[in-house]
């Protein structure tokens, strides 16, 4: 009865606070996070969810935060202003799609900070953030190319937009770079989440002889219908091993926690200003999960390789790259192609027997 | 013993005036004991779903906004359901009427004629797109709910299509968007400042029309008597071909003309997912208002409310969204049980003859 009294009266003071503008809420910084999927998918929104906790955990009571999920992407606008309206002065909008919204809300709140992921567009208060997942995809590639028995390996892909072909073109690289005549398919489940269909895309390479699967989707079912038939795959933005314990040989694990920690550290310090972060392995923003179900050998390359990224040895993109077509790519970066070239990569690499979606 | 539904001789008004009230009040003591079992105090939830959205200028907006899609939609429904036409895939008329004003949007720089242009267009795209299922069903006698539900899938793979290829902004680093639409082709605002765009009123006149439309006009009687008695409906004349021709595209252009204000009055660009399921969530409103014009209006703001004051229950109470969508589910249940109850009476029926 008690708790049940006390939370009313908790909720009574957050309307009180809503109409008082939010001035009570001065003492505690509230961060708002804005998901695309629900926090229990396993994949994406969980692993911002965590970075969500991890501000708790590092803050305590300095910090409140609050989260709204499945948001969906034509209609987030009006979440994100109810966050900036209940007093929540740090706002992570955490999909692609949410850009627009985001901008139009900040324009509106000028006092409010805004962190956007994987967007490309900035304001004086909005920051964007993503990480370097191809990175780990390119060992992902080396991996697959050592335990394929068929030659054959596999992907699923969620949407053709250029985080997901750059993420390919790098497993693609990878695992050119352990044996020249590997090939590859890909299918797309035009759905970030939805672990029918994405078992159904995972299905459909097996059948056409593919014996090691990587996946851009976010649920484990591709894992799932790998462990099922026997072969391999590898775990999506967390840890996945529970779903597929014979199965997964690696994970890329999308680590927001410490990003997330610092820059809510950044507003408590009075230091936050609107920039953009591409952080890779090196930051640990990406981090490999522990290989698993492969032999010594297999596994002392990809730690290997894993090193070479992130002392800057190695770039899964270092030039010359070849287009599909034969043509070269123009090489913009340091030896390498530029962070604008990955961010807007729309083109596969030679040897990819497969035309991308336009 | 077993039940027995059995019509009433007589409907009793006030209980079919009190029936809706009942079905609310019954649905949020339900949600009540939810939110109680899960360690929360119901009085704090029915303050943060309910009033707190009621007493607040912003939210108040903000339902409007939310609710105009969802009744222009469900107003258009209401046409083919009470002649007993099953038109599923509002959805897909919503994304060809959006796609086809914003076509014009895309191709054109600024003039006064654009908007209304576009807005032509978007019922156009509609109704064109809900007459391929009336067409099919009056050629060939193809159920209509098949159709109209698959060709949802066509219409949403068409838009995907071209907002990753022809319509993709050139400068959006190939990500799958068009570019924003330029001031003239954006639908405006109903006062500065504020959310409600012109949608909004196209809504409200769509009620005003309709509640005239099927009470005072030989169409609506027409339409009344196709769905409950064909027969009859045959006999006096009507064909129902017309008849079905003519409600498929009443919906589909509503359901183009809120696709085409939401793009052009909410999301200012194409981008591949426009709706969130307005075109589903709108039978739910369309059956909610029992069909009637002004039932649908009140509807339209009663599942406007449930999505706000399901997200301001996330945020303030950390009340998970699946409560909302079971709170959704509730009502409907409720009112519908509700409605059934007022026409019918529950019989027990107990075996003779003893054990």
């Amino acid at each position: 009865m008690f708790s049940r009294t006390l939370i009313g009266a908790l909720a009574g003071a957050a309307v009180l606070a809503l109409s008082a503008g939010g001035a009570a809420a001065q003492q505690k910084l509230k961060i708002g996070f804005i998901y695309v999927g629900p926090v229990g998918d396993y994949g994406w929104s969980h692993q911002h969810d965590q970075g969500r906790k991890a501000i708790e955990k590092a803050f305590g009571d300095k910090v409140e935060t609050t989260f709204v999920e499945s948001v969906p992407e034509a209609d987030a606008e009006r979440p994100i202003e109810q966050l900036a309206r209940t007093g929540h002065t740090l706002i992570f909008t955490t999909s692609f799609g949410f850009m627009e919204p985001t901008l139009k809300v900040a324009k509106k709140y000028p006092n409010v900070k805004f962190e956007h992921a994987t967007g490309f567009k900035r304001a004086p208060n909005v920051s964007t953030y993503a990480a370097k997942f191809h990175e780990g995809r390119y060992i992902l590639g080396q991996i697959a190319a050592k335990m394929t028995k068929s030659g054959v390996i596999g992907y699923v892909g969620a949407f053709p937009i250029p985080e997901v072909v750059s993420g390919i073109n790098s497993y693609f690289l990878g695992a050119q770079s352990v044996n020249p005549n590997i090939k590859i398919k890909v299918v797309w489940a035009n759905s970030w989440y939805d672990p029918a269909k994405e078992a159904d895309a995972a299905k459909a390479l097996l059948d056409q002889g593919v014996d090691v699967i990587a996946q851009h989707t976010d649920s484990p079912a591709p894992l799932q219908a790998a462990e099922a038939r026997g072969k391999f795959g590898f775990g999506q933005a967390s840890d996945m091993e529970q779903f597929a314990p014979k199965a997964q040989l690696t994970a890329i694990v999308d680590n927001w926690s410490d990003y997330y920690v610092a820059r809510t550290k950044a507003v408590l310090d009075g230091t936050w200003k609107s920039q953009d972060t591409w952080d890779g392995l090196a930051q640990h923003a990406v981090v490999m999960a522990p290989y698993k179900n492969m032999p010594d050998d297999v596994k002392k390359m990809a730690q290997e390789t894993e090193a070479a990224i992130k002392s800057g040895k190695l770039n899964p993109f270092k030039c010359p790259v070849i287009k599909q077509d034969g043509s070269q790519v123009e090489c913009k970066g340091n030896g390498a192609l530029s962070d604008e070239q990955v961010l807007g990569m729309n083109f596969y690499v030679k040897g990819i027997d497969d035309k991308l979606p336009q | 013993m077993r039940f027995e539904l059995t019509p009433r001789p007589t409907i009793s008004p006030v209980a079919r005036a009190l029936a809706p009230v009942l079905a609310f009040v019954t649905a949020f003591l339900i949600a009540g004991v939810v939110v109680w079992l899960m360690g929360r105090s119901p009085i704090a939830a029915f303050q943060v779903y309910v009033l707190q959205p009621l007493s607040d200028p912003w939210a108040l907006q903000e339902l409007l906004v939310k609710a105009t899609p969802l009744a222009l939609i469900a107003i258009g429904l209401s046409y083919c359901f009470r002649a007993n036409f099953w038109n599923i895939g509002a959805e897909g008329q919503y994304v060809i009427g959006a796609l086809l004003g914003s076509w014009l949007a895309l191709k054109t720089h600024g003039g006064f004629w654009v908007m209304p242009a576009m807005l032509v267009l978007g019922i156009l795209g509609g109704a064109l797109y809900g007459l391929i299922p009336a067409f099919l069903k009056t050629r060939f006698g193809v159920n209509e709910i098949l159709t109209s539900l698959m060709l949802v899938y066509v219409a949403q793979l068409l838009l995907d299509y071209l907002v990753r290829g022809p319509w993709r902004d050139p400068k959006g680093f190939n990500f799958p968007q068009s570019v924003t639409f330029d001031p003239a082709a954006t639908l405006p605002l109903v006062a500065d400042g504020s959310r409600v765009h012109y949608g909004t009123i196209f809504a409200l006149v769509a009620v005003i029309v309709t509640a005239i439309v099927l009470g005072r006009t030989l169409f609506g009687y027409r339409l009344k008597l196709t769905g409950d008695a064909p027969r009859a409906a045959r006999f006096a004349g009507f064909s129902a071909k017309h008849t079905t021709l003519a409600v498929f595209a009443i919906s589909g252009g509503l359901a183009g003309l809120a696709g085409i204000s939401e793009v052009s009055g909410q999301i200012g660009q194409l981008q591949p997912s426009i709706s969130p399921g307005y075109g589903f969530t709108a039978i739910t409103v369309a059956f909610l208002g029992r069909l009637n014009p002004i039932g649908i209006l009140v509807a339209s703001l009663v599942v406007a409310l449930t999505f706000i004051g399901g997200e301001s229950a996330q945020i303030l109470l950390k009340l998970p969204l699946d409560l909302t969508q079971a709170f959704q589910g509730i009502l409907l249940l409720c009112v519908l049980s509700a409605d059934a109850l007022v026409s019918h009476r529950i019989r027990f029926i107990t075996r003779g003859g003893g054990k």
